[in-house]
């Protein structure tokens, strides 16, 4: 890696929601060209590790630091993250009805441009973005969210990604609710996207995306801390044996469906 | 992130509530009596029927009571009729041209954009100032045609026959005490009969200006298609910021023969001191449509029900109206549609949003009369509140007298969400953008079916007032 500093580094995070702890000591660094895959059970703290690192009022960090290029970012809102090149895939993302795709993608670049684009470029780029990931032109007047399959869904959140070019990106269950055909074209999606320029995080419940996008490390989390590291054979591995030897190993009992925040939602 | 900051701003500013000098050449005693209409209908030199249908309305109006049924009786029962001026004529002349209007009434509707709009989009335009029309034009295409575009009492003058046939027939002065009163009082509002088979495709649009305080407009239109017409009426208002009350009580009445198609769009923006109290009403014949395109965004009450009586076989009605109540409003507004007819269909979109302590209000009605068989009615309101203060309710009505009918109702009550804006946010939108994003998405099915110029009006001026607050 050509620049040496993190891009993320995550370091000794505690987060609580309506005063409960979930994460209790998270720390994790990723440079540029790394992707780096986040694994757990249920009910872990995977989701709530993205909408913290994103800055979504609800989930209140008690202790620790969050460091985007070096700064902290435990202040900023959202949009300051984003500007500053945070991006979040969301795992459930919400419709937003009277809102068409190439409106919301318009004013999402134009923020994060702190300009206007102008729009034969705009247009250019969003048909060379969205035959990237092999959508239909349709697509862009739709309302955003409303009434898209899981696939589209999916394939939404890595169009934007695609559009803004983020220099950190954050992948929350993206493979989550896909068949195998729609999964193989979000994960293609994603591929054509890493490079240099990007971290990636991506935080899975299963391996099978890994089989498709290979991550250069894997950290399991359980019970709101990380609790192994390591290469892409933990993920196989993980896949083969479940998460059990690893509790096991940690002497926690699983609990799989405790204070389940994270798939209540479905 | 601080919701409300962004909020808070949404429809407080008001751009039109600006004032001009009164200077005019007439100005009627405050108040309401017998010797008032009298004199309103003798200036007008108006024929003998008019002036007992002034006098009997006026009769009914001071014998009915308010309604009972309002949600904000208590605000109506603040109106001081003996306090209100019923007539005032700015100007004895209607200019043709803008040249011939009053520098000042002119450089008003300037303001208004009104000229600069006829320019771009309009067929034909009458700009009311108080309880006259000021302005009036119509293309000289339509006027080949056969169309007829006046204000009403020119049509009453030039058309007697035509205007005594139709007029008070869809709404009787005994309707309400509202309608009673402007059937007393009218004065103004547009008068139009469209040919057989004649399509005015390009808008007709009037605008109403209040000016002077205390003062109380009552336009009366009258719209006639005849059958296989087609016209879009569009309608606008604005009145300055004053600390007394005015009132604004139209009554609209629309006529679609067989197979005619009525498009009537209102986006009324009165300032918050304005009482609005209207009556508006269509009859449809067979196959006919008729479409109220309805926009509420001002005044202090409004209470608006547009209906469609539905007479002939195959007939249909639409009501799509977006309500804003802001703080110290409340917008009672609904839809009625009453099928009288077999296969006739009716189609209802209301949409509210609520702030700052606002209220709005669903009050709606579907009627199937015996022997309307296939009848057909999908009736759907969502509101949209933007703080916990606001406050949104609604009150259908349905009475179906016949089996082998559809009946649809669905009602939603919603809050800007957390998560909408914590989405839209992460995207590097700013909060005051992302939530006017979602309240011009909210009210994308109405502003889709406004002409362009409307709709990104529409569209700017709550993104120019949501922008305002962030400072």
């Amino acid at each position: 890696m050509a620049d040496t500093s993190p891009i993320l580094e995550i370091r000794d995070l505690h987060v609580a929601v309506e005063g409960k702890p979930i994460l209790k000591g998270v720390s994790l660094t990723i440079h540029k060209g790394e992707v780096h895959a986040l694994m757990g059970p249920n009910g872990s703290g995977k989701s709530t590790l993205s909408n913290t690192l994103m800055g979504h009022p609800n989930y209140t960090v008690t202790n620790g630091d969050i460091l985007f290029k070096g700064e902290s970012i435990l202040e900023l809102s959202p949009d300051e993250r984003a500007r500053r090149g945070l991006f979040l895939a969301f795992q459930y993302p919400v419709a937003i009805s009277g809102v068409s795709v190439v409106n919301f993608l318009r004013t999402a670049l134009k923020s994060i441009r702190g300009e206007e684009v102008p729009v034969r470029e705009f247009r250019k780029l969003l048909k060379e973005k969205m035959a990237l990931l092999g959508m239909d032109d349709s697509f862009a007047g739709r309302y955003v969210n409303d009434g898209f399959s899981g696939g589209e869904k999916k394939r939404h959140e890595i169009l934007q990604m695609a559009m803004l070019q983020p220099e950190m990106a954050i992948l929350d269950e993206t493979d989550s609710g896909l068949d195998i055909d729609a999964l193989r074209t979000v994960a293609e999606g994603i591929n054509k996207l890493t490079g240099p320029n990007l971290g990636v995080l991506l935080i899975t419940h299963y391996q099978r995306i890994l089989n498709y996008v290979r991550p250069h490390y894997v950290h399991v989390l359980v019970d709101g801390r990380i609790v192994k590291s390591g290469g892409s054979e933990l993920a196989e591995k993980l896949e083969a044996q479940g998460y059990d030897w690893i509790l096991r190993e940690l002497g926690i009992r699983a609990e799989e469906n405790k204070g389940d925040r994270e798939e209540v939602l479905v | 992130m601080k919701t409300t900051n962004a909020l808070e701003s949404i429809g407080t500013e008001y751009r039109y509530g600006f004032r001009d000098p009164e200077n005019y050449v007439y100005k009627s005693k405050k108040g309401l009596s017998h010797e008032i209409v009298e004199e309103i209908s003798w200036m007008k030199g108006e024929p003998e029927w008019m002036r007992r249908f002034r006098l009997k309305a006026l009769d009914i109006f001071l014998s009915k009571p308010l309604p009972w049924w309002a949600a904000r009786l208590d605000l109506l029962q603040e109106i001081d009729f003996s306090h209100i001026y019923y007539y005032i004529r700015p100007t004895d002349k209607q200019g043709a041209s803008w040249d011939e209007v009053p520098e000042y009434i002119k450089n008003t509707f300037d303001r208004l954009g009104i000229p600069e709009a006829e320019r771009k989009f309009l067929a034909g335009v009458t700009a009311q100032y108080e309880s006259e029309v000021v302005y009036h034009s119509i293309r000289e295409d339509l006027e080949r045609q056969g169309v007829i575009f006046l204000d009403m009492d020119s049509g009453l003058r030039e058309y007697p026959e035509l205007v005594k046939q139709y007029f008070g027939t869809v709404i009787p002065p005994g309707d309400n005490k509202f309608a009673a009163l402007n059937s007393a009082v009218w004065s103004g509002g547009s008068f139009i009969w469209v040919p057989p088979g004649v399509r005015v495709e390009i808008p007709l649009q009037a605008y109403f200006r209040i000016n002077a305080e205390n003062m109380g407009q009552f336009e009366r239109t009258l719209i006639i298609a005849e059958p296989g017409s087609f016209v879009h009426y569009i309608e606008g208002c604005t009145a300055p910021v004053y600390s007394t009350n005015s009132l604004h009580s139209a009554v609209v009445e629309l006529i679609a023969k067989k197979g005619a198609h009525i498009r009537y769009t209102t986006i009324q923006n009165w300032s918050k001191n304005v009482y609005n109290l209207v009556t508006k009403r269509a009859v449809a014949h067979e196959d006919a449509v008729v479409e109220w395109v309805d926009g509420n965004l001002g005044s202090k009450l409004t209470m608006k029900y547009p209906g469609v009586y539905l007479v002939g076989p195959g007939a249909r009605g639409e009501v799509l109206s977006i309500a804003f109540a802001g703080r110290d409003q409340t917008q009672d507004a609904g839809a009625k549609m009453v099928h009288a007819a077999p296969h006739t269909t009716s189609t209802v979109t209301s949409k509210s949003i609520s702030k700052d302590g606002g209220r709005t209000i669903y009050r709606g009605g579907v009627w199937v009369k015996k022997g309307a068989e296939g009848v057909r009615s999908n009736v759907r309101c969502d509101a949209l509140l933007l703080d916990p203060y606001s406050r949104s309710d609604t009150y259908p009505t349905m009475e179906i007298n016949e089996q082998n009918v559809s009946i649809g109702h669905e009602a939603t009550v919603s809050r800007v969400g957390e998560e909408q804006l914590f989405y839209m946010m992460s995207r590097g939108i700013s909060e005051p953008e992302a939530t006017a994003m979602i309240v011009n998405g909210f009210f994308e099915p109405f502003t889709k079916e406004l002409p362009m110029e409307y709709a990104v009006e529409l569209n700017r001026l709550i993104q120019l007032e949501m922008e305002g607050s962030v400072g």
